[in-house]
């Protein structure tokens, strides 16, 4: 009877997700189907509305994934930032076509790396057309694979020496590994490879999964569709895997460390399984991240954004999946969007309102963090999920 | 093969200078219930965690099932400060991780519970099953070891039905009353199919009829699950009505050993519980 | 070899400065179990109130007010951001420092405008001296010897008055030492005071150095405090102080050569060195869970 009710269970999250996915098409392609002048400014493709789903997309495979380790392993880890950062310059660097590199790595007279996924599938499917939609996209997908597979793989031997140490200290090594990997990147001798200190760009980017008629217009818009298509099966991937008998092992040691060993779970391959998990979907949002700010700097990857995220984490409920989502997509919106008229100098019925000026935004910004922080301590799911929610809600009203 | 499953030999277990298990040697045979006992402090549970490989003996060695499984001798600065008998007889280096003691065959319960507390007491079964699965990370976690994952919940279910917490078994392991706690974490020893089972205080803060039905109960399990047991315990009625044999320890050394009988009457035991009187 | 003299007295004057933002880190540490990542904010605040108050007041009206209003910040953060997240987890504490750090880094950005601002020239401490064939300012020269001051003074008031008593009773066990009578929520506030007090310091003579100040000039001096801290083993003071004289030597001699990108990275690979061979740092106290 228990097997009943998860197979119910999934096959509604799998709906949920598909309604989800139908309705981010639907809404990205209203300026499309409208007649030009009567689509709501909200929903033009320029508007803020996409930045934030699109950035919010990104950030929230980047909380769960941190969520995977800080709420269900309890590994106390700030490398998230050196992950990201790892896998948007491996996706960046395999993804660069050929035919831009030289303009790309100008400064060091070409790039080292003279290959990209795009053209080698593009010399398979053709680049025109269908085809060449093939093989960039075919492209994009390998390149954010890879882009994950590296950053679990400098996962794995950062995780050799570091996983042992506990709780803070296990904090300030990995934050000190991803201030290292930073300054790796910028560093002037790989050059030929990262292009040192500048940027990387010119790489397939969400726009670049609009298609366009022949005359370059769009007529079916799926830059917002792709982030969340591709959160959504690795978020859905996370899940599976905490919900598996891997995922209750990592919630032993979790809670307990000294009694998971003593019940036979080997703390340090499964300490190591969720850190190179955990650094592999951090790589693919890491990737994502890159295409949404079309280029791969790496003075961009600071402490700040690990902060960021973790904050985003703690806010939505540490342990809590749906949590993190939620979270990522109010914080994002909250810093992005929705609190914009505090920066801009308003006058309301001739009188100039007090304190709005450029930089208030982020004051109040702050001053609500701090009030969630103080005040809903378990954040706003605590470890529950959405489902458990819902379902108490129905017990609630069967009881009635 | 010979017919103990546990052998300690010339175990030493010294902090700095503090030597907590001196060179204690003792056998447990397949199917027996041995019990350890000893005043407080007196290296019972410092014995407990040599063998389960939470510590690394000082010197000395522990075999199980016919193979050596622990073995260490002094080195660096414990070369200097070892006050241990049978110094130089070890050479080799055998330091097994709690885990893989535990995937071995032997399996304990913990004087402080350690419960996993925000997971049900059906997780908590489960959780001690992984040890026994052999679905890799992959394949789990992409539900393709759905056989296996059916095997192991029937399994729990059976298990909690044996140990008496299956009307209970989704509620948090926390909010159980604490003798239950105690039977859960039997329960969740037992998951992880244990040939020798070590049970530190089992009855520790127990009445008096809950210590009994905890008597009743190792001796079934021990029965309906083919096992050894391996106890340290204060309540003197539990030990003296199940063990088939005692160990006394007192100071990290041993002072006594043999059958409840034995032991009740043996002068020094009684000397170390009670004290030797200053005219004696 | 002048050079090698120069690079060496850059690095211990760093080093000191770093010493003493280290101090309230470790301090807090030790008593709360909580990374205090607002610490920098803090001393990047003190940068700033030198700047705005030197441009109103004469310099020892300012300088002394730059003090007071520097501790009343740490105390006002104590009592607002951690008080009421004393029986919360200790991962929420650590979340309201990052908070409190993101709301002060902004509020500085919204106040001046997110300008790099002059920190005032203070005469004699920016007067240049030379010394071994090197000149310098007098502020290099006396920042050692006023951090060993400053610590010797700091490790009587602990291991000598009761306060201190209190204070090591307060970072051996919470708990008991609250049963026993001590005013925790009084000790507590004196840890952050000192810290403070520390910080602030530390910016006259960091900032006198390095003189422009942006709302982020916090946040890499007080990671590398905090680096030092942990190397010295976090928790010990005497540790902060060798600790961050390492930090301050060796990011001093990485930016001497043509490595100067890896100045950060090297005093993170020297962290982890450290930690894989010593886990708490190198005078922590090792913690053993009982089973």
């Amino acid at each position: 009877m228990v097997q009943q009710k998860n197979k119910k269970g999934a096959y509604m999250a799998l709906l949920a997700c598909v309604v989800m996915l139908c309705g981010i098409i639907l809404l990205e392609n209203i300026c499309v189907m409208l007649p030009q002048d009567s689509v709501p400014n909200v929903l033009k493709p320029t508007s803020q509305l996409f930045a934030v789903l699109k950035k919010g997309a990104v950030y929230s495979l980047a909380a769960v994934s941190m969520n995977l380790l800080n709420g269900f392993t309890g590994l106390f880890s700030l490398g998230q930032a050196g992950f990201m950062l790892l896998g948007a310059y491996t996706y960046a660097i395999l993804s660069v076509p050929v035919a831009d590199r030289a303009a790309v790595y100008y400064l060091y007279g070409g790039s080292a790396v003279n290959f990209s996924f795009q053209d080698m599938f593009g010399s398979i499917f053709g680049t025109e057309g269908v085809g060449g939609a093939v093989s960039m996209g075919l492209g994009v997908m390998i390149a954010m694979i890879l882009a994950g597979c590296v950053a679990a793989m400098f996962a794995y031997f950062i995780g050799l020496p570091v996983l042992r140490l506990k709780s803070d200290y296990l904090a300030i090594a990995t934050l000190g590994f991803a201030e290292i990997i930073k300054a790796v990147f910028q560093w002037q001798a790989l050059g030929p490879v990262t292009n040192g200190a500048n940027m990387i760009k010119s790489f397939p980017t969400f726009s670049s999964f609009n298609i366009t008629d022949a005359s370059g217009k769009v007529v079916l818009r799926l830059a917002t569709f792709f982030p969340f298509l591709i959160s959504t099966i690795c978020i859905a991937m996370i899940c599976l895997l905490i919900n598996s008998t891997y995922g209750r092992a990592f919630k032993a040691i979790r809670e307990d460390e000294t009694a998971a060993e003593a019940m036979g779970i080997n703390l340090a391959k499964h300490k190591m399984l969720s850190f190179c998990t955990s650094a592999f979907f951090a790589g693919v949002s890491g990737a994502m991240f890159a295409m949404f700010v079309t280029n791969a700097q790496a003075k961009v990857y600071t402490t700040t954004m690990t902060y960021e995220i973790l904050l985003i984490v703690v806010i939505g409920g540490i342990g809590s999946i749906s949590g993190s989502v939620l979270a990522t997509f109010l914080y994002v919106a909250c810093s992005e969007w929705w609190l914009r008229f505090l920066d801009s100098e308003t006058v309301i019925g001739g009188v100039k309102l007090p304190f709005l000026r450029a930089g208030f935004r982020m004051v109040v910004f702050s001053i609500i963090i701090m009030i969630i922080v103080l005040f809903f301590r378990k954040g706003i799911m605590g470890d529950k999920e959405l489902p458990d929610l819902l379902k108490r809600r129905t017990r609630k009203e069967a009881a009635k | 093969m010979s017919e103990n499953i546990l052998k300690v030999e010339n175990a030493t277990m010294q902090f700095g200078g503090v030597v907590a298990v001196d060179n204690l040697n003792l056998e447990i045979n397949e199917g027996e219930i041995v019990a350890l006992i000893g005043p407080n402090g007196a290296g019972k549970t410092t014995a407990f965690n040599v063998v389960t490989g939470v510590y690394q003996p000082t010197n000395g060695a522990v075999w199980f099932q016919g193979k050596k499984i622990v073995e260490n001798h002094p080195q660096g600065r414990m070369k200097k400060l070892y006050k241990g008998e049978h110094g130089g007889e070890y050479t080799q280096v055998l330091a097994p991780t709690p885990d893989k003691i535990t995937q071995m065959g032997m399996a304990r319960t913990f004087q402080n519970i350690r419960l996993w507390k925000s997971q049900s007491v059906f997780e908590n079964v489960l959780i001690a099953m992984h040890c026994r699965t052999h679905t890799n990370f992959l394949a789990a976690s992409l539900r393709m070891n759905h056989k296996e994952e059916q095997e192991q919940r029937e399994r729990v279910a059976e298990l909690l039905e044996t140990v008496g917490l299956y009307d209970v078994k989704d509620e948090l392991a926390t909010s159980l009353p604490y003798g239950k706690q105690r039977r859960l974490e039997i329960a969740r020893a037992l998951a992880t199919d244990p040939k020798l089972l070590l049970l530190d205080e089992p009855a520790a803060g127990m009445n008096p009829q809950e210590t009994n039905e905890l008597t009743a109960f190792i001796g079934e399990i021990r029965d309906s699950f083919h096992l050894t047991v391996f106890l340290i315990e204060h309540h003197m009625d539990l030990v003296m009505d199940i063990s088939d044999r005692i160990y006394v320890l007192d100071f990290g050394k041993l002072i006594a050993k043999g059958t409840p009988e034995e032991i009740q009457n043996n002068q020094r035991v009684i000397d170390a519980y009670l004290g030797v009187a200053e005219d004696a | 070899m002048e050079f090698a003299i120069s690079v060496l007295i850059s690095g211990i004057s760093v080093g000191g400065q770093y010493a003493l933002i280290a101090i309230g880190y470790t301090m807090v540490y030790g008593i709360l179990r909580l990374i205090n990542f607002a610490h920098g904010d803090v001393f990047m605040v003190a940068g700033l109130l030198g700047i705005y108050l030197t441009a109103s007041m004469p310099l020892y009206l300012s300088m002394p007010l730059v003090l007071v209003f520097t501790v009343l910040l740490g105390f006002c953060i104590e009592r607002a951001a951690y008080k009421p997240l004393r029986s919360a987890p200790r991962m929420s504490v650590m979340i309201s420092a990052i908070g409190v750090s993101y709301l002060i880094q902004n509020t500085a950005t919204y106040i001046t405008g997110g300008q790099p601002m002059t920190y005032p020239v203070i005469p004699f401490l920016s007067d240049t001296v030379k010394i071994a064939g090197t000149s310098t300012k007098w502020v290099t020269i006396l920042t050692p010897f006023l951090v060993l001051l400053l610590v010797v003074a700091l490790t009587q008031l602990i291991n000598h008055t009761k306060t201190g008593m209190a204070m090591r009773a307060v970072a051996k066990d919470f708990e008991t030492a609250q049963l026993m009578g001590i005013r925790i929520n009084t000790i507590i506030s004196i840890t952050f005071i000192i810290g403070s007090a520390l910080a602030a310091v530390g910016s006259m003579l960091y900032f006198t150095n390095f003189q422009a100040i942006t709302p982020t000039a916090g946040a890499l001096p007080g990671l590398r405090a905090f680096v030092a801290a942990v190397v010295g083993g976090i928790g010990s003071i005497p540790g902060a102080v060798v600790g961050a004289f390492i930090i301050g030597i060796c990011e001093n001699v990485i930016k001497s050569t043509e490595f100067t990108v890896f100045s950060d990275a090297g005093t993170f690979a020297l962290l982890i060195l450290i930690l894989v061979l010593k886990p708490t740092g190198l005078f922590g106290e090792k913690v053993t869970d009982k089973v």
